[in-house]
């Protein structure tokens, strides 16, 4: 049976208005409602659901940021993971800390943890990198199935249905492997009270990059950020004619 | 003759099932909550196990407002004094602690002086100190300044304008400190009863039921909590105390409550705008002298990291009379005052959400005590309407219902098996300034409704204050703010100008600030009692109201897809709970339930 090591993220929550900040360095953060990556629940859902199948023996729940991010990780321990990592990074370095270096952790982890299947979301919400899963698989040289929207036991390892542009692609890997959840994967169950209660009583250990040998020096550095434009209202145009006269001199043609 | 009789009865037949048929077509089933359609009777829900985890604490408290908090920390901190084991269960719907609440905010900080002595070395977030009051009457062009000194409820000197989110926020840490439990996105549900009537605790909500009510997959039954004493600080209007109140009939003795709604927007003003401390109130414009209400801009200190922020909002009474009045488009046309404008040139709306508030006072004060509990806070109704103030109310009452609850539990008195009266609590708040204030103001609120309206109430609380409320007389509120509804033939439909986008603003583009959501595949939680009573009553006679007091764009009356008609469409997901269809439906039809857990707006410091 395979140990699962689920990566959970702290992300503002995908119903609130995000707004930059005066200075535009970043977006507000303080005080705003946060929740785990949707991507990431579906992650944890589908490490629960392998536990649940008996095609695994342990889920282990990892998260890096700062001290809150024990919430979502007691979120994923209530959904059903049975211990969970806080890799505590606050302040500036978590300001500026990027997927490259979760990657590196989390790739640690694994193999600390002696984990034989990594699940993690396809991407954040927030920074929509869509990187994290792949770059693990590349510093450990373990086989990808990215994209995933079914994951099935197979012989000798899994096969993964890959959601693709242009539909469906099956593939088998051999385990040790990596996966990162898409949408269509499964629909995750609530974490309710009585679960929420037991969670507090699971364990949770906190670690440091350094503990781990991971470098958070950043290697991309944040220029500016600022609003998209404000979207400017059309006009119809009664003919052809009109519309190619229009093109022209608006330069697009 | 058998033929004959067949054929007729084909044609009963036939017409029954047209009329059937015409009147679902006319009234679509629109409401599948289970409070509205018990499941027990529901064959999709014969096989579903209904069983309920349960756990037993000893005060169990609903509602992480102002109240709530202050009652689970008092609790707490008399069981440290004591040495004893007191285990105090919190439950807030809210996602996060404060991020239901909605408030100006102007404290009084008497209450939390007394809770918490040391809150400005703990970090309260009560950082603007009131530097000064401006009272005004707003005429359509120009504003006439009332003057406001020492003596008049509506002086602030010694109090703060706080962001109460944020208040409420830092009083759950200290909740937390102090050993009590706080579960956010836990919604209380249902009542329990112990089997001679009295309350036996609450159970929090069902997940997982379908749109169409049916159960989905991942159903789980909510949690049961069996508690000694359960106190309600559920915030004005207050669901699980709508039931309790009518299950104990604590309102028999009292008036029906008067409400308001208050709608708030957070503004990012230009430095030369701001003045910090300064707290503004008007009344008048752009309402007619008929229609209570006013306004309230406070300017809060700025903080690390932040641009200079205005609070401003606007109060509409729910006794109002003219269904076309829209609370949210009278708000927003305040903005366009020449003397308001300009505070908000080159600014920047950052926030904005509502809430009913609770303004009936004195006449109007429920019994707040009944076996196996007691209601706290504005659930019960202890703002002071002319000092525009609750907080500390709320607060103090809160205290007091946890000394009597940790009293009574200590003693023996409140035990899971009997379900005891905390009458104690009743006397507590007799004696403390909770009801010496509500009791001195009685006549404010009330002396608006002459014919006299505005100037009458001014006049009159000029007076009741001047004699320190001692005149030997109460006035009645006369009657419920949803009997107060003219028909709309007999009123003239309001012209409100078009938002500009920069001072003034559309509904949904507001609706989007409060951040609010719901787990979409849920049972609408505005249930109604008769799904044709909206187009059939309200509609017909009012022309929809609920599509105008709304503040959050949930009720919208909309072209039926076969045939003529309209039928009423209920957005649950734009919902911001703040109450005012379940209080100003004219057909009382709509019945406010606590959706899943989490859901609602994510208010940050509001």
């Amino acid at each position: 049976m395979s140990r699962v090591l689920v990566g959970v993220k702290r992300v503002i929550d995908y119903a609130v208005k995000i707004r930059v900040k005066p200075d535009k360095t970043g977006v507000v953060t303080d005080g705003v409602k946060h929740s785990m990556n949707p991507f990431d629940e579906i992650a944890v859902e589908e490490a629960v659901r392998m536990k649940e199948k008996k095609l695994a023996s342990e889920v282990i729940a990892v998260s890096c940021g700062p001290a809150q991010a024990q919430e979502t990780l007691r979120t994923a321990l209530a959904m059903g993971a049975d211990r969970a990592i806080h890799v505590e990074v606050a302040g500036a370095e978590y300001e500026t800390m990027q997927p490259l270096h979760v990657a590196k952790i989390l790739a640690k982890l694994s193999q600390d943890e002696k984990a034989d299947i990594v699940i993690v979301g396809k991407q954040a919400i927030d920074d929509d990198s869509n990187q994290t899963a792949q770059m693990i698989a590349a510093l450990l040289d373990w086989p990808q199935g990215t994209f995933a929207s079914k994951v099935e036991k197979s012989d000798a390892g899994l096969t993964i249905t890959r959601e693709i542009d242009g539909g469906l692609e099956v593939i088998k890997t051999k385990l040790p492997a990596v996966i990162s959840a898409d949408l269509r994967l499964n629909e995750p169950r609530y974490a309710t009270l009585p679960n929420i209660m037991k969670a507090k009583k699971k364990p949770m250990k906190k670690v440091s990059a350094k503990d781990l040998g991971v470098d958070l020096s950043p290697r991309i550095k944040v220029v500016s950020v600022v609003d998209p434009p404000v979207r400017q209202a059309g006009s119809v145009v009664p003919d052809v004619d009109t519309l190619v006269a229009k093109l022209k001199e608006g330069g697009h043609v | 003759m058998a033929t004959a009789l067949v054929s007729s009865s084909r044609q009963v037949g036939r017409l029954t099932n047209a009329a059937r048929r015409l009147y679902s077509d006319v009234y679509p089933k629109i409401t599948t909550h289970y409070t509205i359609h018990p499941r027990d009777k529901d064959p999709r829900w014969k096989d579903v196990s209904m069983e309920r985890v349960a756990e037993e604490t000893d005060i169990l408290i609903i509602g992480g407002g102002p109240a709530g908090m202050a009652a689970a920390i008092r609790a707490r901190q008399i069981a440290e004094e004591k040495g004893a084991e007191l285990r105090v269960t919190l439950l807030e719907k809210a996602a996060e602690a404060g991020g239901h609440i909605l408030s100006g905010a102007c404290v009084d900080p008497i209450a939390l002086n007394e809770l918490i002595p040391d809150w400005k070395e703990k970090g309260a977030p009560l950082n603007t100190e009131v530097t000064s009051d401006k009272f005004g009457l707003l005429t359509k062009s120009g504003r006439i300044p009332i003057p406001v000194f020492a003596g008049l409820p509506n002086y602030n000197h010694g109090n703060y304008v706080v962001r109460l989110g944020h208040l409420v926020r830092w009083m759950s840490e200290q909740a937390e400190a102090v050993g009590a439990e706080v579960w956010p996105g836990c919604a209380g549900a249902e009542l329990l009863f112990r089997d001679d009537g009295s309350l036996k605790g609450v159970a929090t909500g069902d997940v997982g039921i379908s749109k169409d009510g049916s159960p989905k997959d991942m159903f789980e039954r909510g949690m049961e909590f069996h508690s000694k004493i359960t106190i309600f600080a559920e915030g004005c209007h207050g669901h699980l105390t709508k039931m309790v109140s009518n299950k104990f009939n604590l309102r028999e003795k009292s008036e029906p409550q008067s409400y308001g709604i208050g709608l708030k927007e957070l503004w990012e003003v230009k430095p030369e705008n701001h003045k910090p401390g300064l707290v503004e109130h008007t009344i008048g414009w752009p309402l007619d002298k008929n229609t209570y209400g006013g306004s309230f801009i406070y300017h809060l200190k700025v903080e690390e990291g932040e641009a200079p922020l205005v609070a401003v909002g606007f109060v509409v009474g729910l006794d109002y009379a003219n269904p076309y009045i829209s609370p949210f488009r009278e708000f927003q046309k305040f903005k366009t005052h020449p003397y308001v404008k300009p505070m908000f040139e080159g600014g920047t709306r950052i926030a904005y959400g509502a809430r009913a508030l609770v303004e009936g006072g004195w006449q109007c004060l429920p019994v707040p005590v009944f076996p196996g509990g007691c209601l706290a806070g504005d659930t019960a109704g202890f703002l002071n309407v002319p000092r525009i103030k609750g907080t500390h109310n709320a607060m103090k009452s809160g205290m007091l219902a946890a000394e009597t609850a940790v009293d009574m539990v200590l003693s023996g008195v409140a035990t899971h098996e009997t379900g005891a009266t905390p009458t104690a609590y009743e006397d507590k708040l007799k004696e403390s300034y909770v009801y010496k204030e509500l009791k001195q103001v009685r006549n404010c609120r009330p002396s608006f409704h002459t014919s006299l309206g505005l100037y009458g109430g001014v006049a009159y609380s000029a007076f009741s204050t001047l004699v320190r409320g001692k005149e030997p007389w109460t006035l009645s509120h006369g009657g419920a703010d949803h009997a107060r509804l003219k028909p709309s033939k007999a009123c003239q439909p309001i012209e409100y100008p078009k938002p500009d986008g920069v001072l003034t603003f559309d509904l949904l583009s507001s609706v989007a600030l409060t951040g609010t959501n719901h787990e979409a595949d849920q049972p609408a939680h505005l249930t109604l009692k008769d799904d044709s009573v909206p187009v059939k009553r309200n509609l017909a006679e009012f022309d929809g109201p609920e599509a105008r007091f709304c503040p959050a764009g949930v009720y919208e009356f909309v072209p039926m897809e076969t045939g003529d008609g309209q039928r009423l469409q209920i957005n649950a997901q734009n919902c911001i709970h703040c109450k005012t269809c379940d209080i100003k439906d004219p057909s009382q039809n709509i019945n406010w339930v606590v959706p899943e857990g989490g859901g609602g707006p994510a208010y940050n410091g509001m």
